[in-house]
């Protein structure tokens, strides 16, 4: 599968599959279990400054064509969970993800994480959690202005390169991936859950989950993720995680050509374990090899290319 | 690991039977039957208040026993014959199932006895012979014992003061019955020091040995990383450990994770 591989940061991956935040990473043992189950980098739960249990459940549900959660962000706190994710001596990349309510905060937690000197390939900012009071899209961090303090703060604490998670629910995704890469931001992730959205238990007559509400992801978000990232792609000159519903090799292929350079992914771990890394590598590979590709890169925004060969084209 | 199409959806069914166990613990009955294999436990949820994992005790009717410890349980303590109960499951990697003409021994601590009776009843109706321990830290903490000793040759109970049967704890009962029952197969679920003596018990006398692991769980489908131990995830490849699988895990007998994903001592 020597077709997948590509860079990050300085760092050779095996290929361009990264696990996505909060979903297995709460130990180093179920990061270090996700790389054995093929991805090429991991990115860890999003570490608070104070240890968060997180909603009540359920914590969970299943639609028609996706998933639902509420977590909450438990995590336990940016001390021990540096404690935990020490000492990373594997060949794929570790992301850290931190989470805070404000520039501050985040100025607070990027510190910490310098300072712990992990062998961290980058840090990952989520602005856009759409179901945890007092962060993300529920206390605006998506907007243009947030964006550029908080990459401000962080860029001043570290010299570790920096992720922006940005939210595929907030209007103006494109004004806010502009404000990071100005403010100094060297990635963007786009996205997180979409939401917040609903279930209601029609026999209980009560929401299922404990928070009432939560993100939405899996298959149902893709095409949403899609058009954010070729939308993020077409004017913003900075690299791309593209991450909301890849389940397959296709799936990842198809976010690419809209313009990511890597994928993460969360849900597929749902619905076909832990090897589901594994399994889109494969099916990428497959692919890649199907049609004649030679190396992964030559992908990326393929889409924005072929569309300028359509003088007519308009959107 | 068998997974079940139901998993995928909350059901809802009325409570069946309230039974008060003891000082602590009440068994409910569900007006419903499933398809669950022993070992198996469900995600009960109690609306507005929260979702907790409940060992399935029985699959026909399908039961679970609570001990009231904290927040959900407490809830659950309240809950009265007629009204609805709500879960999603089964989930969760199994007990292996003894095959015809082997002969088990079955251990059971507190609550733990729930989902060892399940066990013990569906590993009788296959031919397997079933030996049974029951331990508690008193004669009051014994539950389930005749649900138990109606699918065991012999049933045995242990108690720390010595108030219901041996003094001691199941170990006392445990290793003479290894040695002269000619066991093939030992499960335990209960308190974690207690099944980490049963596991080394096993090693020691070369007979298999399965485990049941409690850990925080969230999720319980495998995806959010909370019931983490060490490269494995309690939903998912456990609760069900074997005792060999047990002993390497680094926490086993000795810490475990909060809510938050601290590691506290047992
Ligand atoms: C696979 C699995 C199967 C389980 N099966 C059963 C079962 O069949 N019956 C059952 O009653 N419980 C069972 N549990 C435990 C149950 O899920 C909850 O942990 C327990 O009910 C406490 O929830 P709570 O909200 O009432 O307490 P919380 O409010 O969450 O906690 C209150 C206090 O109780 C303590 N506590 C938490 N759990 C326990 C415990 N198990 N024993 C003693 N103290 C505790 C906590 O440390 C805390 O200090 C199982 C757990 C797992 C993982
Ligand atoms: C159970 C669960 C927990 C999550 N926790 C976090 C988190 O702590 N931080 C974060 O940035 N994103 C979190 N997410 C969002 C995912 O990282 C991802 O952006 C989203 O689920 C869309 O991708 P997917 O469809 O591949 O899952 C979580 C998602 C799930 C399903």
């Amino acid at each position: 599968m020597a077709k997948l591989k590509c860079e990050f940061f300085g760092k050779k991956l095996k290929n361009p599959i990264i696990l996505a935040s909060g979903v297995l990473g709460m130990t180093k043992a179920s990061l270090e279990m996700a790389c054995e189950n093929g991805c090429g980098g991991v990115t860890t739960k999003s570490l608070s400054i104070e240890p968060r249990k997180g909603h009540e459940g359920p914590n969970v549900a299943e639609t028609e064509c996706g998933f639902m959660n509420a977590m909450g962000y438990p995590n336990p706190g940016i001390d021990a969970g540096l404690k935990e994710f020490d000492g990373w001596k594997r060949d794929e990349a570790l992301i850290i993800s931190i989470v805070g309510k404000d520039a501050t905060e985040f100025g607070t937690l990027a510190e910490k994480v310098e300072e712990a000197k992990l062998n961290a390939a980058a840090i990952e900012v989520v602005l856009s959690c759409p179901h945890t009071p007092g962060y993300g899209t529920m206390v605006g961090q998506g907007s243009p202005e947030s964006v550029t303090e908080i990459c401000k703060t962080v860029k001043e604490k570290t010299k570790i390169p920096l992720i922006v998670k940005l939210s595929p629910s907030v209007p103006g995704e494109v004004k806010a991936a502009e404000a990071a890469k100005n403010a100094g931001a060297d990635a963007i992730n786009m996205g997180n859950s979409l939401g917040p959205a609903m279930k209601i238990d029609i026999h209980r007559k009560m929401p299922v989950l404990g928070f009432g509400m939560g993100g939405l992801s899996g298959p149902a978000i893709k095409p949403i993720a899609i058009r954010c990232i070729y939308a993020i792609k077409q004017t913003v000159d900075i690299p791309i995680i593209g991450t909301g519903g890849v389940n397959c090799g296709t799936d990842a292929i198809e976010m690419m050509m809209a313009g990511a350079n890597w994928i993460s992914v969360g849900t597929a771990v749902y619905y076909r374990g832990p090897e589901a890394f594994d399994y889109i590598a494969r099916e990428m590979d497959a692919w890649m090899d199907m049609y004649g590709y030679k190396n992964v890169n030559e992908i990326v925004g393929v889409v924005h290319e072929e569309i300028r060969k359509y003088k007519n084209y308009s959107q | 690991m068998k997974k079940f199409e139901s998993t995928r959806i909350i059901h809802s069914n009325k409570i069946k039977k309230i039974i008060e166990e003891n000082y602590r613990i009440k068994t409910i009955e569900i007006d419903h039957s499933i398809e669950a294999l022993p070992g198996q436990f469900l995600m009960v949820w109690i609306p507005g208040v929260g979702e907790r994992p409940m060992s399935i005790g029985n699959n026909d009717p399908l039961t679970i026993s609570v001990a009231n410890v904290g927040k959900v349980s407490g809830k659950m303590h309240e809950l009265k014959e007629g009204e609805l109960i709500s879960y999603r499951g089964p989930f969760g990697n199994p007990f292996t199932l003894p095959q015809n003409g082997k002969r088990i021994l079955v251990i059971g601590g507190g609550y733990g006895v729930v989902p060892i009776y399940f066990l013990a009843k569906v590993a009788k109706e296959n031919g397997a012979g079933v030996y049974s321990v029951i331990g508690g830290r008193t004669e009051r903490d014994i539950v389930w014992e005749k649900q138990l000793f109606m699918v065991s040759t012999e049933t045995f109970i242990t108690t720390d003061d010595g108030s219901r049967g041996k003094k001691g704890t199941v170990l006392v009962e445990a290793e003479w019955l290894i040695k002269e029952k000619k066991i093939d197969h030992v499960y335990t679920c209960g308190p974690e020091k207690m099944m980490e003596a049963v596991a080394k018990l096993c090693k020691e006398y070369d007979v298999a040995c399965e485990v049941s692991l409690e850990r925080y769980m969230k999720c319980g489908v495998g995806v959010c990383g909370s019931c983490a131990v060490d490269g494995k995830l309690c939903c998912q490849d456990g609760p069900v450990f074997t005792g060999e699988e047990a002993l390497s895990i680094s926490d086993f007998g000795k810490r475990k994770r909060d809510a938050t994903g601290r590691l506290e001592d047992i």
